[in-house]
């Protein structure tokens, strides 16, 4: 009865929260029983990066109607400024948790500010300007990260954008971002457990703001600029909002990320655009805007490649043939029809049928 | 309500397919997600049929592991060490393996990404590696390091030349480290009096130049060697070379040093010969492969002295026998990735012996022994001879100078 008084939203969002945690419980359960490969243990936290990832792009591209291409470049901001705090206090905090979550709030912060600041210009643009201006801040957040050299000693820390050598430590410095080589020695922080309440967070979050009124704002903004802008919704604060969300949410996945491996450089391979591609990917795939589409979508594609294994050096091209397959089931004309004469009403049933019978 | 089915059954399907990566989960699940289960015997029937090797199963063989990039833009490197370390298994199965038991080995792509590293390190952990030769990159290595030294598994590493590679006890490499090279090649060149003006170009977003560069700066000032220009390039701007040549000429540079890889230093080459600067050429072991490269006019190379752990020409037995087999297969002259790979494979084969492992040992007893044996063991092989290790992992072996002369790499 009760759950009859629940609208259809809350229905649906109470089934996206259920099935995160069901995944939880049935890996863990599964992970004790020590029925889980090593392979597969070793995926559960970058399988929460991309989860993450994906359900804060989906925010700006899904919700806010805005390509972004530069969500990698969040990421990557998130990434180091959490990984640098972590080793530089890894002597002195050595509770993990605690350094995880001041490291998580750094690295959400500094992802933020990213996003607010690359926000105020980038705005301004819309549709594919806004995507190729997003792609080359991603690319220059990763082209200044390669550059920066940062030790500390005991005079305190120095900087450099050319070389190590021209910070001029002390002998007993230590340096800590070390250019091209980026991080290395972050401890490991990250668990699945961390990367599923992060999970949670995440869609605390987006879907709360998605069904208050600053998410009916954005979505009103999205759907007809002009409408909103003349029933008085303030369009570059609420666009921004979004953004900024977005970026954060993305510096989250970063930290995890970054506490997940011991070693962190700006590659065009993990915070190049590729990433970024990939991220879009993810959402476009498991429905623009539709943000438990988009969980399943980043499982799955990260899943594949590494379940292909088996195939060896073909499994890639067998990855962009799933990819394209499924796009075209998805959302070609042809596939939608098939879909709909094949529903899943009728196979449902048919199983059930099935499962009687046996 | 057809999209709550949907989304139901693919949580469903979801989970399950997760639960059937565990390979013997299959039985115990319910019959829900049909499709899933048979998929998941079929998944792990491919993977145990996945190593390259298959010598005759008669009973137990050591399970070597191997990691590196075969896709992406870092290949030729994971593939030539792929290569190497297939002719250097064959070669030891025929001759009866490793203490009369036969060698097994599983390569896997990383595709030059630490993460894809990682899992492919667990790919391997699930078949039952017993030892790793990897990774081939850097980075990559690094991360894994973390993980080999959480399970205490022996790993020699035929290409990580980033100090930190090795910085657990069962960690090992085959080459020099990034620091080790610019060290020597500093020595070399204020030991034979080569220049005292030197210019450097090099890589700023490559961290194998960067940590070459570093050291041989830090060891130029105790040879009295003055560094008069230096310039940077990165990867995603490595094709127009004409101002750092122009700076390193109007610096007055007698040598240009090129701590990076062949490609662009073919380009750098062509650039000095058309603003005809002439100083001597300097590089490090990245430049093995120069003569290869298409299209490039090989005499602009004459001359050229690089750092190199092997050449291919060379007259020893060994060297002979592993280029004549390595051409007669895939048809191309090894590279330098695919002869550290050739002795690492051997070097495991040595040590093993020297600690007596035998195959029913786990990975982590097997690398208690080996990290002992390791220090213990002189090693002669196509890379260098009377080769030691450090308890830190650190080979000891003298570094060759190659000069080009003629058209072809010549010791000096």
């Amino acid at each position: 009865m009760k759950m009859k008084a629940l609208s259809k939203n809350t229905k649906s969002n109470l089934i996206t929260y259920g099935m995160v945690i069901l995944a939880y419980v049935v890996m863990e359960i599964l992970t004790r029983a020590g029925m889980v490969s090593s392979l597969l243990q070793g995926l559960l936290v970058p399988l929460c990066t991309y989860v993450i990832l994906a359900v804060s792009l989906n925010l700006v591209v899904g919700i806010s109607g805005e390509l972004s291409l530069g969500h990698a470049g969040f990421m990557c901001v998130g990434a180091f400024a959490s990984a640098f705090f972590s080793n530089y206090t890894k002597e002195a905090i050595t509770v993990s948790g605690l350094r995880f979550f001041l490291a998580l709030l750094i690295g959400a912060a500094v992802a933020a500010l990213f996003g607010f600041l690359i926000g105020i210009p980038v705005l301004r643009l819309r549709g594919d300007y806004l995507a190729i201006v997003t792609l080359a801040f991603g690319e220059i957040i990763k082209n200044v990260i390669n550059v920066i050299f940062l030790g500390h000693d005991s005079k305190g820390f120095h900087i450099s954008f050319k070389d190590a050598f021209s910070m001029n430590m002390e002998p007993d410095g230590e340096v800590l971002i070390n250019g091209p080589q980026g991080i290395t020695g972050t401890p490991h922080d990250s668990s699945f457990l961390i990367g599923i309440i992060l999970i949670l967070i995440t869609l605390f979050i987006v879907i709360n703001m998605v069904n208050s009124r600053t998410g009916r704002a954005i979505m009103a903004i999205r759907d007809n600029r002009i409408a909103a802008e003349s029933v008085g919704i303030h369009i570059t604060k609420y666009k921004l909002l979004a953004f900024t969300v977005s970026a954060s949410l993305a510096g989250v996945a970063g930290v995890l990320y970054a506490h997940n491996l011991s070693t962190l450089a700006a590659q065009p391979k993990n915070f190049g655009y590729n990433m970024s591609i990939m991220i879009l990917v993810f959402v476009v795939l498991g429905g623009i805007g539709n943000i438990r589409g988009s969980i399943i979508a980043a499982v799955v594609l990260t899943l594949l490649p590494e379940l292909l294994r088996s195939l060896n050096d073909y499994r890639m091209l067998m990855y962009a043939i799933v990819l394209i397959a499924t796009m075209i089931f998805t959302s070609s004309p042809g596939g939608q029809a098939f879909r709909e004469r094949y529903s899943l009403k009728v196979l449902f049933g048919q199983k059930k049928q099935e499962k009687e019978a046996e | 309500m057809k999209k709550k089915a949907l989304c139901l059954l693919l949580a469903c399907a979801m989970t399950f397919s997760l639960a059937a990566c565990g390979g013997k989960s299959g039985e115990t699940e319910a019959p829900a997600a049909d499709n899933a289960e048979t998929e998941a015997p079929a998944e792990a029937g491919d993977d145990a049929e996945a190593p390259a090797e298959t010598p005759a199963a008669d009973g137990a063989v050591f399970k070597i592991g191997g990691i590196g990039p075969t896709t992406g833009g870092a290949s030729a490197y994971g593939i030539a060490v792929q290569r190497g370390m297939e002719i250097a298994v064959e070669e030891i199965n025929a001759a009866g393996g490793i203490n009369g038991t036969q060698i097994e080995l599983n390569f896997q792509d990383d595709e030059h990404d630490p993460e894809k590293s990682v899992n492919a390190y667990n790919t391997l952990k699930d078949w039952g590696m017993q030892v790793l030769v990897g990774s081939v990159t850097s980075n990559p290595c690094i991360a894994v390091a973390e993980k080999t030294n959480e399970d205490n598994m022996f790993q020699l590493t035929p290409s990580g030349t980033a100090v930190k590679c090795v910085q657990y006890d069962n960690a090992f490499r085959m080459c020099f480290s990034d620091p080790n090279q610019g060290l020597e090649s500093a020595k070399y060149i204020g030991e034979n009096s080569l220049a005292t003006k030197v210019a450097v170009i090099y890589d700023s977003s490559d961290p194998y130049s960067v940590g070459i560069y570093e050291a041989f700066r830090a060891e130029a000032t105790n040879q009295n060697i003055e560094i008069v220009s230096d310039a940077a390039f990165t990867a995603d701007n490595k094709t127009d070379f004409s101002t750092a040549v122009q700076g390193a000429k109007n610096a007055g540079a007698e040598l240009l040093y090129m701590p990076f890889y062949y490609t662009e230093a073919s380009l750098v080459l062509a650039e000095c010969s058309k603003q005809s600067y002439t100083p001597l050429f300097f590089g490090v072991d990245g430049m093995d492969g120069i003569l290869s490269v298409e299209n490039f006019d090989a005499s602009l190379a004459e001359d050229l002295m690089y750092m190199a752990p092997f050449v291919p020409n060379s007259d020893d037995e060994m060297v002979k026998s592993f280029v004549s087999k390595y051409q007669e297969k895939y048809n191309e002259v090894p590279n330098q990735f695919a002869a550290d790979a050739y002795d690492c494979v051997y070097v495991v084969k040595a040590a093993m012996e020297e600690a007596g492992v035998t195959v029913d040992m786990d990975a982590s007893a097997i690398c208690d022994a080996m990290k002992t044996a390791m220090t213990s063991i002189t090693f002669d092989g196509i890379t260098g001879k009377g080769i030691s290790w450090e308890a830190s992992g650190e080979p000891n072996k003298a570094p060759l100078i190659v000069q080009i002369k003629g058209g072809e790499g010549v010791a000096l």
